[in-house]
């Protein structure tokens, strides 16, 4: 078993009756990494992360934390789970919740309560500690799970969709303390559909679909690996329509966006050399000449609806 | 870690599941006004006109009175933390499901307990001698543990409805209620109702809350002592089981 590893997952199976929810994945995270599942819903990202948090059981293959069987005592004592739905107790007070979690995972009361303490006052939750949850925004309940996620500062923190839904001041809250909590060398596994979050968040991104992993690699990589999704984004000083500039060499589509239209390519150099040429031709001037690589979200929906499964 | 400190480790645990129990279920005005109120109603509903000494009565009272409100929550609080999603996060934590259902038993047993004390202080104002005390209360806590523990065997079936559990158990308990002893004496009854009540846990705390108050019973009070321990040994282990079989279930 690789030392250096924070999560492996080995041939990982598991059937809800005859839906085959996780089908034979195989992936590893490293210590200190922040490692994205993305995926459309009904993908298995989920499943996945309930069952590396111990919660269900596969039913087949392996997955170990910080090399211990992921259902076992001393792997769920080094993990933090925000879930995908909050679950913190309404009738508990925000400290109540945060001391019962301390509780479950043995720490003394005051450590327990300086803990507490910290992190409310981390994620802007101190001033409302003593007031009962069911009182509590989405955000602030979201923020007050991780909270609980985080008080026994733990080696790997899983998340599902931790930011789904949330006001923008409980999202960057989220954010930074993740940053914050990968800083010191701790391992964060979220899924998210927010491909903005894991292009900003994450090292390394898993694509999944059917309960498979299309493909895993860096958010810029994948953006860079997928073909024909390149463009070169044009703005000229007159309306010139799509069919203008879609005989240009290397241009394969042409769309237009606005005051712009983006031209769709292989190599986007010779569109550019196309496009120049063409504008001193016509004696149009372009006001504005980009090249863009594809958004995550481009090349998340390209791989999974062209169904690209290769095991990684 | 040592196995020992393991165990040790997981019963602190179950003791703060316990905590979080009363603290989010027991403590409630509502659920403590129904568990007094509840048993003493259905109590009088069949006392009332009948000529039965208060010496007969107060242990009939006490036992529908403990039955009732050891099974009160206890059935509901898997469904309805499933239903809350809050047991995902129990079970993500480090914690097996005995400690789980350890805990949900405690609460639930402290809650008995504390409710006994009223028809035993209705018992003691209305001059019913408590002839055993002691007998009486080491009874009272392995009842509420024994029916505790019924309770959490109704609360297994991986379902997110506290209502489907509810009507589950409601229907074992009121069956419970008339086949124990509480409303007919043992010695009264026919041979095939002796039968069935040696098969009811209601009927051996009955026998021997009678031991303790009016100095007769139908059996040796060390068998009923025994029996209900038995029982709850049974329950116990048969509720950890069940959980840990649906547990994945409700995922």
């Amino acid at each position: 078993m690789n030392e250096s590893l924070a999560v492996e997952v080995a041939n990982l199976t598991k059937y809800y009756g005859e839906l085959l929810a996780v089908d034979h994945i195989t992936f590893s995270v490293r210590e200190g990494e922040i490692f994205g599942l993305l995926g459309p819903n009904g993908a298995g990202k989920t499943t996945t992360v309930r069952i590396l948090a111990g919660v269900i059981k596969a039913d087949g293959g392996s997955a170990h934390i910080m090399r211990h069987p992921a259902r076992s005592l001393q792997a769920k004592q080094m993990t933090g789970v925000v879930p995908e739905l909050t679950n913190a107790y309404p009738d508990l007070s925000a400290r109540n919740n945060l001391m019962f979690m301390t509780e479950l995972y043995g720490i003394s009361a005051s450590r327990g309560k300086k803990r507490a303490d910290q992190l409310l006052k981390e994620l802007d939750l101190y001033e409302r500690k003593d007031q009962l949850v069911r009182t509590f925004s989405r955000g602030m309940k979201q923020r007050l799970i991780l909270c609980m996620a985080l008080v026994n500062d733990p080696q790997v923190l899983f998340l599902d969709e931790p930011t789904s839904g949330l006001d923008v001041r409980s999202t960057r809250l989220i954010r930074d303390m993740l940053r914050e909590f990968n800083k010191n060398g701790r391992t964060v596994f979220l899924t998210t559909h927010d491909m903005e979050e894991a292009n900003q968040l994450c090292d390394r991104v898993a694509i999944m679909n059917h309960g498979k992993i299309a493909v895993i690699d860096t958010p810029m990589k994948l953006r860079s690996a997928v073909s024909g999704l390149h463009s070169v984004e044009v703005s000229f000083d007159k309306h010139i329509g799509t069919e203008a500039l879609s005989g240009l060499a290397g241009v394969n589509a042409v769309r237009k966006e606005g005051d712009r239209l983006r031209l769709y390519a292989s190599e986007p150099s010779v569109v550019v050399a196309s496009v120049v040429d063409y504008a001193r031709s016509t004696g149009l001037r372009i006001i504005a000449l980009n090249i863009l690589t594809p958004s995550l979200e481009e090349a998340f929906v390209e791989l999974t609806e062209k169904g690209e499964i290769h095991g990684n | 870690m040592a196995t020992s400190q393991v165990y040790l480790e997981q019963l602190r645990r179950s003791f703060a599941i316990a905590k979080k129990d009363i603290r989010v279920y027991y403590s409630k005005g509502p659920v403590v006004i129904s568990g007094i109120l509840f048993p003493a109603s259905l109590f009088l509903a069949f006392c009332m006109g009948r000529h039965m000494s208060m010496s007969f009565l107060i242990p009939g009272l006490l036992a529908i009175t403990l039955l009732f409100t050891a099974t009160a929550v206890s059935p509901v609080v898997a469904p309805w933390e499933t239903m809350m999603r809050t047991l995902e996060r129990l079970v993500s934590c480090p914690v097996v499901v005995s400690t789980i259902i350890f805990g949900d038993m405690l609460a639930s047993s402290i809650f008995g307990v504390a409710i006994s004390i009223v028809p035993i202080l209705v018992g003691l104002v209305a001059g019913v001698n408590m002839l055993h005390p002691f007998i009486l209360a080491l009874g009272i806590i392995l009842s509420a543990s024994c029916f505790s523990s019924l309770g959490l065997i109704f609360s297994s079936p991986p379902t997110s409805m506290p209502a489907t559990i509810q009507m589950l158990s409601s229907i074992v308990k009121f069956s419970l209620v008339f086949i124990s002893g509480i409303f007919i004496p043992l010695d009264e009854l026919p041979a095939w109702g002796k039968g069935i009540a040696s098969i009811s846990p209601l009927t051996y705390f009955t026998d021997l809350a009678r031991y303790c108050v009016q100095g007769n019973s139908q059996y040796p009070v060390f068998i009923d002592l025994v029996v209900i321990l038995a029982f709850t040994v049974l329950f116990l282990v048969v509720a950890i089981k069940l959980h840990e079989r649906n547990l994945p279930k409700r995922f």
